[in-house]
């Protein structure tokens, strides 16, 4: 028991182990409530683009030695703003021109970067993440914009709720469903913002997806949903940071490993969706099915042949 | 230039304060125009059956009067204002299909959406609107369903709740797009009394339908729409063995490709009908 409860508290003596706790609790709980909407809508993939297309916001704000955040949000919302108006409705179409888009201003991040005299340190922490290095500031920006994304998920439930379910219905009840887009991509981009420092820039859309498709398959329920994909996306956080310290791994890395495995074992284990129940359940239902069975049709070769009057 | 009047649908005695007006609405995709200049005067305690080819216009014209594509000319006006400012008036049901019906809500969820527009902003859902689910949920026979994830629903079942949730919007005007497709006779006739009941209550109801008969049997009146003709009139005179042998020849298709412009009021015998037995199953037989 000793051992165990050493395993967590030994690293938390040190204060930059305590900040990091923070930071991916903060982290955890923010990109599996947005998740929830990425998933279900399907905007994995613009979740990725919009995470390339930050940084090279990144880049410039470290270049003029500004707020690394600011950089990144100003190019969140100027890529969100074009995503929206781009992909407004015809998502799928649109696929390869986000494509083009996001690669580009990714390279550009790249050949900025490279102009760095610490080219490679600079890009491996922005890239991958680097928590044990989160700042008293870096906490209170990601507390800031995790309230901001957690407060515009609870106003706009409804909203999201039935523009997720039904574009077409939510437009003719009178929602604003082109505004409704532009701010849950906006919240994408904050929650990409405040990812940052936990997991990097490559990694972020893992914890965007992966919690919030494991809690698909445990719930029917879109709360539920929701708080279950924030937990799993905290207890990922705090065991992979956990391991990252005793195995002196990349914490980044190791946290979107643990989310996966857990994905992993809910995919297997789950009840109803889950490979494994589902199997069992298929083979109670089979051996269920009692003795007795119906002919629908038999076929006039196999009957018997006609008795002679 | 054809302007296409679809007269005759609001009965005598009604004002501009008791109908819906459409006049010279047209819409387009890109460069092809789906709707071509269509005006009609529909009354309160009316059923319009929208009928025609795939790809002809009916989930346009619907969703035209929903207001949410936008007009390339003409006006939509509700009680003498425009659709625009009637928005709470009007409930949009779009065809079944263009959901994900794996979503994780469930039936109720979806009837409750119903209510967004009778609801504020910050005032969260009230007692009362959780009763208006549940007895909008009874009448279309789901209300033991109510906490079934909707995926776990049959297609009738699934429609019942989409109607469901038009019913929950207290509209005045119900724009139901293919309520009939893909589903068992049993919703078939849930569907048929609910619209008898809209009627009844004085509401308006445009109903997009593959199936004429269906059409024939729930509708006063019959509105056929084509890329480049439109036809309208009372069931009684549209749903005759003649002139749907004219619009549509038995298992027979209209289609907008006739190089000469269609007769003003409707469709002259032979032009702008196309047989077509090879391409759309989904026409049926009239009285199939």
């Amino acid at each position: 028991m000793d051992t165990v409860f050493d395993w967590f508290a030994d690293p938390l003596r040190y204060e930059f182990m305590q900040r990091a706790l923070v930071e991916v609790v903060l982290m955890g709980a923010v990109t599996g409530a947005v998740g929830t909407y990425v998933v279900l809508r399907g905007l994995s993939f613009i979740g990725d683009a919009l995470s390339h297309a930050i940084f090279p916001g990144i880049v410039v704000a470290y270049l003029l030695g500004r707020s690394i955040f600011l950089g990144a949000m100003a190019f969140g919302i100027l890529t969100s703003g074009a995503i929206t108006v781009v992909a407004t409705n015809r998502r799928i179409k649109e696929d390869s021109a986000i494509g083009v888009l996001f690669a580009g201003m990714f390279a550009l991040g790249i050949v900025l970067i490279s102009s760095s005299r610490n080219f490679s340190r600079d890009l491996a922490s922005f890239l991958f993440g680097n928590v044990l290095g989160a700042t008293m500031n870096d906490i209170w920006i990601s507390a800031g914009a995790g309230l901001v994304v957690i407060l515009f998920l609870l106003l706009f439930h409804r909203e999201l709720l039935i523009v997720s379910f039904d574009r077409l219905a939510g437009e003719s009840m009178g929602i604003k469903v082109f505004w409704i887009d532009l701010l849950l991509l906006l919240m994408i981009s904050l929650t990409i913002v405040i990812s940052l420092r936990a997991v990097g820039n490559i990694l972020v859309v893992a914890m965007l997806v992966t919690p919030a498709a494991t809690a698909r398959l445990m719930t029917d329920r879109l709360p539920t949903m929701i708080l279950l994909s924030s937990a799993i996306g905290v207890l990922s956080g705090l065991i992979g940071l956990f391991i990252s310290y005793h195995a002196d791994v990349a914490a980044g890395g190791t946290i979107v490993l643990v989310a996966t495995g857990v994905f992993g074992v809910v995919w297997l284990f789950a009840p109803e969706h889950g490979l494994i129940m589902s199997k069992l359940i298929r083979r109670q239902i089979s051996d269920s099915l009692g003795e007795e069975s119906t002919v629908l049709f038999e076929s006039p070769q196999i009957l018997p042949p006609r008795r002679q009057a | 230039m054809q302007a296409l009047n679809l007269i005759g649908g609001a009965a005598t005695g009604m004002g501009p304060e008791d109908t819906l007006i459409v006049s010279d609405l047209s819409v387009a995709y890109g460069r092809r125009v789906v709707l071509r200049k269509v005006s009609a005067e529909i009354g309160r305690g009316q059923v319009v059956g929208v009928v025609g080819p795939n790809g002809g216009g009916k989930s346009t014209l619907l969703k035209a009067v929903a207001g949410i594509i936008p007009r390339l000319s003409g006006e939509v006006t509700l009680f003498g204002r425009p659709i625009a400012s009637q928005r709470s008036k009007v409930a949009f049901m779009p065809q079944r299909e263009i959901v994900d019906w794996d979503f994780p809500v469930t039936a109720a969820d979806v009837v409750m959406m119903g209510r967004y527009p009778r609801t504020s902003w910050l005032h969260r859902t009230q007692r009362y609107d959780h009763e208006v689910v549940d007895e909008m949920l009874d009448r279309v026979g789901m209300l033991e369903y109510r906490d079934r994830q909707i995926g776990s629903l049959s297609g009738g079942q699934q429609q019942r709740i989409f109607v469901a949730r038009a019913l929950a919007q207290e509209a005045d005007v119900l724009l139901l797009d293919e309520p009939m497709t893909g589903i068992d006779a049993s919703t078939q006739e849930v569907v048929m009394k609910i619209i008898e009941e809209q009627r009844q209550q004085g509401k308006i109801v445009l109903l997009a339908t593959h199936d004429l008969f269906a059409a024939s049997c729930a509708c006063d009146c019959l509105c056929c729409v084509g890329e480049r003709a439109v036809s309208f009139g009372p069931t009684e005179e549209m749903y005759t063995e003649e002139t749907l042998t004219e619009v549509f020849g038995g298992p027979v298709i209209i289609l907008g490709q006739q190089s000469e412009p269609a007769p003003a009021h409707g469709y002259m015998p032979g032009h702008g009908v196309h047989h077509e037995h090879e391409h759309d199953h989904t026409h049926e037989t009239p009285g199939s």
